[in-house]
């Protein structure tokens, strides 16, 4: 029998799953044309599905006997999942349109993608963890070798398949560890069974499920396809994995660290501490070399996750608001700065990737250049953009948990992240001119490009809002 | 002056100034600068003569709590008066400095300036920790696009160097302040600096923020960054770097390592000695063997700085004043010996000392205005510089005679590099043909020189004007440092039957009073 305050709950993955299956058939019948119509609806059903999070976080938090919940952290991270998607598919037309393969496919697979994203977020049982994962995965694979022409995008979809395959298999096996060894699949019961000491057996379902996560989540040492996928795949696409992909991971990761591995807290801070350590300083190294600047973009999402999971490890209340406000600061910028990544046309205005193709960009684009400039400023976490603030938090998180030796260790390697971040800006500010880019970017280009860098530099007046927010959504994990 | 936001205002006024001229063209910008500029020194001035000398410590306090966790929170005293003063007082020269040597993206530049201007004085007003480090660390980013944009040859090496640099010093003072926050239960600056913090962890606490003001400063050995930002930056910048941009690890240590840190700093004074006597004679050693302008006057700042640390960590008001009155000082001086570089500079394109010479001879006015700035920088009586060290080394001198000792033998080998300096560019035969061809100053030159000549020869002469209204605001710190300031190693010998010493002490002592 089933509630209906437990489908109010999941309203808003109703909501997704209706709209994904309609504009499928809508796109299966109406072809190519039907892609501008498609593209709009998707962002419509999206927004409707943002609305329904409050009819959702009312008939919350516990949904069908706890394989769901609908709490205050799942709301926020799917209001923040539901954006980005929604940012994802209106970057995209722009680009697809440059090499006449605007397909009406795309917005319908992130919708799906969400789905399985927002499912991510509100598991409250391995078996929501699990299917909620897939979902988001098989989306993301077909996205990535959406391109299926070009070499490059087949071999990150293949990659990504692959590797990703491997990982689900590795956090399966987990999964059935921890279950065979406590004897259930619901995080909470799964928090009791530990709650007596954790034995061998629950600890390796531990070790293997997190060692799951932090590959969706790319984080050292998980983090190798990163790169590959993040060049090879579609601008519009690697947006997207560069967003609401890596908040639904953290998200995923933090309620199952909090709610079913709690009692374990002592075993999972050791590896998360390392796994943040590891991201951190090799984010910031492996990036200084890269001349591709999506690859750049991948190796620092690597570094972001590193920062993030500093909150995690202090295990805290304070922490875990800390790194839900990380990822979405992290998101306004990542989203910011691929939407000056897809303003890199060539007069013929097909899009180019090199660093160096930035030389002298503030001589020609000014507007273009000072939003690059902003993102990456904040993104090295120079104060007074907001990526200073995101970091703030996460650090001071840390401190009032007694880990400060942790949080010297990540704020010193940050200053490696530093440098890469201002070859960028050096190259767009300080080298000579070399060819120009098209000279105006489109519009919703430059309207998303604005928002982001308006959130970006005032930041700080969210900060009251954002405290709040971020704190009751940590209030209802613990 | 009550509850009026002076001090908003004079933050608004340039950040107003700076976003209008990032939309209008260069002989705009360069107006709108100069008159942004020149309305804050008219704010500073109103703020001088508002300021209530010995009434509250804190005065035209502002409090906002609007970013969640730390309030726009502004509130001055003396020292941080003095020190803003002097920002407002060089901002409209560095904007004259640059009137014609900035060709290119001219906007933009003025754009940095101003928004420089808006930071610094946000870092000498601001009352709330966090807003301080934000401010603080902001000022890393106009000033690394103006090294890097309008720099020298090697601009990009040098603007890296100092952003990185300062980065890596202050990122750790970041972690020591979250952990002061959630001890003490409060950003508020005040309250900070009456909080007493366990001994032990002061020690901790202290090497987190030394790391920042020492690179800020710059201390020995972590000085490297300043010689080559100095060199590559344009006049301009080298006039703010110099003239308030170091200043800001000076009013660091004033502000937070020796108010709440007291017991930590008297422990650890013999490091801040020890490196800042190697940095006079070592610094004041590598500046005599410069074959570079900007380049010796970049170490000369290293030496003095050195003096105004000593000053600062002799824990009594002597030094502390006089360190005060070294920063104000070199704070003028410094800054015009980088403009009367950047007025050869701007005529021949060289800062090679060797290609100028017999200046006196085709340059006279410059060369009047060059000696007077040298004879500053030596510290001669009646100019700025002599005040401060007086006091500094006075001031050290009770506390450690061995460090008085060394540390005056850059007074020393300060007049040598810098009169051999001015004796190769102003005397001698004019060698080089083109050199000898310049021209003097320039109406608009000596409108940038005059100014800064005025309040050299003022500092010098009645002092009086600059330390009242800090005398109140050093003497709580020094009340606040007595518990556990180090004995002097001079006063030990009082009352041993040696009159002689002791007669010598107290007249020093009484000397000192007197200024």
């Amino acid at each position: 029998m089933i509630e209906s305050a437990s489908l109010l709950a999941v309203l808003p993955e109703l909501i997704l799953t209706a709209g994904g299956l309609v504009l499928m058939l809508v796109a299966a019948w109406g072809g190519e044309a039907s892609s501008r119509v498609v593209h709009w609806l998707s962002v419509l059903t999206l927004a409707l599905a943002g609305i329904a999070l409050s009819t959702s976080l009312a008939n919350g938090p516990v949904a069908f006997d706890g394989l769901v919940r609908a709490d205050a952290f799942s709301a926020f991270a799917k209001a923040m999942i539901y954006a980005a998607a929604a940012a994802a598919i209106l970057l995209a037309p722009r680009y697809f349109r440059t090499d006449g393969k605007e397909r009406p496919e795309y917005p319908v697979l992130i919708l799906f993608s969400a789905i399985g994203m927002g499912m991510m977020v509100s598991a409250g049982d391995l078996l929501t963890l699990y299917v909620g994962l897939e979902m988001q995965s098989l989306a993301a694979y077909v996205l990535a070798s959406f391109m299926r022409q070009d070499v490059r995008s087949s071999e990150a979809g293949l990659k990504y398949f692959v590797l990703g395959s491997l990982a689900s298999g590795i956090l399966l096996y987990g999964a059935a560890l921890l279950y065979g060894f406590t004897g259930t699949t619901a995080f909470d019961g799964i928090a009791v069974a530990m709650g007596d000491g954790v034995s061998n057996g629950e600890l390796f379902g531990m070790v293997f499920l997190l060692a799951g996560l932090a590959f969706k989540m790319s984080a050292v040492p998980f983090h190798m396809w990163t790169p590959d996928v993040y060049e090879g795949a579609p601008t519009p696409v690697t947006t997207f994995f560069g967003s609401a992909p890596k908040v639904a991971a953290m998200g995923l990761s933090v309620r199952v660290a909090i709610e079913a591995l709690g009692p374990a807290g002592l075993d999972w801070q050791q590896i998360v501490i390392f796994v943040a350590l590891a991201s951190i300083i090799l984010g910031a190294v492996a990036a200084i070399g890269q001349t591709n600047i999506k690859r750049l973009m991948a190796y620092s999402s690597i570094n972001n996750v590193g920062f993030a999971l500093i909150g995690l490890a202090a295990g805290t209340p304070a922490g875990v608001a800390a790194t839900m406000s990380y990822m979405a600061i992290y998101v306004v910028m990542t989203i910011g700065a691929f939407a000056c990544i897809l303003q890199m046309r060539d007069g013929q205005g097909r899009p180019v990737e090199t660093i160096a193709s930035l030389a002298g960009l503030s001589q020609s684009r000014k507007g273009l250049a000072a939003a690059f400039a902003i993102f990456m400023f904040s993104m090295a976490g120079i104060p007074p953009l907001f990526g200073f603030w995101a970091k703030f938090l996460v650090f001071d998180a840390a401190v009032a948990a007694d880990l400060t030796a942790l949080a010297a260790f990540g704020i010193a390697a940050s200053v490696i992240g530093a440098f890469y971040y201002l070859k960028v800006i050096k190259t767009i500010y300080f080298d000579e001119p070399a060819a120009a880019y098209e000279a105006k970017g489109g519009v919703i280009e430059n309207i998303i490009l604005t928002a982001c860098a308006v959130v970006i530099v005032f930041g700080y007046l969210l900060n009251p809002a954002l405290d709040a927010v971020s704190a009751a959504a940590a209030a209802s994990l613990f | 002056m009550d509850g009026f936001p002076i001090l908003s205002l004079m933050m608004a006024v340039p950040m107003a100034g700076a976003i209008a001229c990032l939309f209008a063209g260069a002989n705009g910008a360069r107006w709108i600068a100069l008159i942004a500029t020149l309305v804050d020194l008219v704010l500073g001035i109103v703020l001088w003569a508002n300021f209530d000398q010995g009434g509250l410590q804190w005065q035209f306090q502002e409090y906002h709590p609007i970013f969640g966790r730390f309030a726009w929170a502004l509130g001055i005293d003396g020292i941080a008066l003095m020190l803003i003063a002097l920002t407002v007082f060089l901002m409209p020269i560095c904007i004259g400095a640059s009137w014609q040597a900035i060709t290119k993206r001219v906007g933009e530049y003025m754009a940095a300036f101003l928004f420089m201007e808006v930071l610094m004085i946000g870092v000498f007003a601001a009352q709330d920790l966090y807003l301080f480090y934000v401010m603080f660390e902001a000022g890393l980013i106009p000033m690394y696009l103006i090294i890097g944009i309008w720099g020298g040859a090697d601009r990009i090496y040098a603007s890296y160097k100092f952003f990185l640099y300062t980065l890596l010093g202050s990122v750790l003072m970041l972690i020591a302040m979250m952990w002061m926050v959630h001890e003490a239960g409060t950003t508020e600056i005040p309250a900070l600096m009456a909080y007493d913090f366990d001994p032990q962890v002061q020690t901790w606490l202290f090497l987190a923020f030394f790391a920042s003001f020492a690179v800020k400063m710059p201390m020995w050995p972590v000085h490297t960054w300043l010689p080559d930002a100095h060199v590559q930056a344009p006049t301009a910048g080298s006039v703010i770097l110099a003239g308030v941009l170091l200043k800001m690890g000076g009013y660091g240590f004033i502000r937070f390592s020796l108010p709440m840190f007291p017991e930590a700093s008297a422990q650890l004074a013999w490091l801040v000695w020890g490196l800042s006597m190697v940095a006079v004679v070592y610094t004041s050693l590598v500046a005599l063997v410069q074959s570079d302008m900007k380049k010796l006057i970049a170490y000369s700042s290293v030496a003095h700085m050195a003096i105004v640390t000593v000053g600062l960590f002799a824990f009594n008001q002597a030094g502390i004043e006089g360190a005060m009155m070294v920063m104000l000082g070199h704070g003028l001086v410094s800054g015009a010996l980088f403009l009367c570089v950047g007025v050869i500079y701007d005529r021949l394109h060289t800062r090679e000392i060797n290609r100028y010479g017999g200046l006196s001879i085709n340059m006279p006015k410059y060369a009047v205005l060059f000696l007077l700035f040298t004879m500053a920088s030596v510290g001669l009586p009646g100019t700025s510089n002599f005040v401060g060290e007086f006091l500094s080394l006075m001031g050290i001198y009770q506390a450690s005679s061995w460090v008085a000792l060394v540390c005056t033998t850059g007074i020393i080998l300060g007049a040598a590099y810098m009169l051999y300096l001015y004796r190769r560019i102003a005397y001698g035969e004019q060698v080089n043909a083109d050199a000898a061809a310049m021209p003097d100053l320039s109406a608009r030159e000596i409108a940038l020189l005059a100014p800064i000549a005025a309040a050299v020869l003022w500092m010098g002469v009645y002092p009086e004007s600059f330390l009242a209204p800090m005398r109140s605001d050093i003497r709580a710190l020094e009340a606040r440092l007595a518990p556990a300031a180090p004995a002097g190693d001079s006063q030990i010998k009082m009352g041993a039957p040696k009159p002689a010493g002791e007669g010598h002490h107290e007249e020093a002592a009484a000397h000192g009073e007197a200024h």
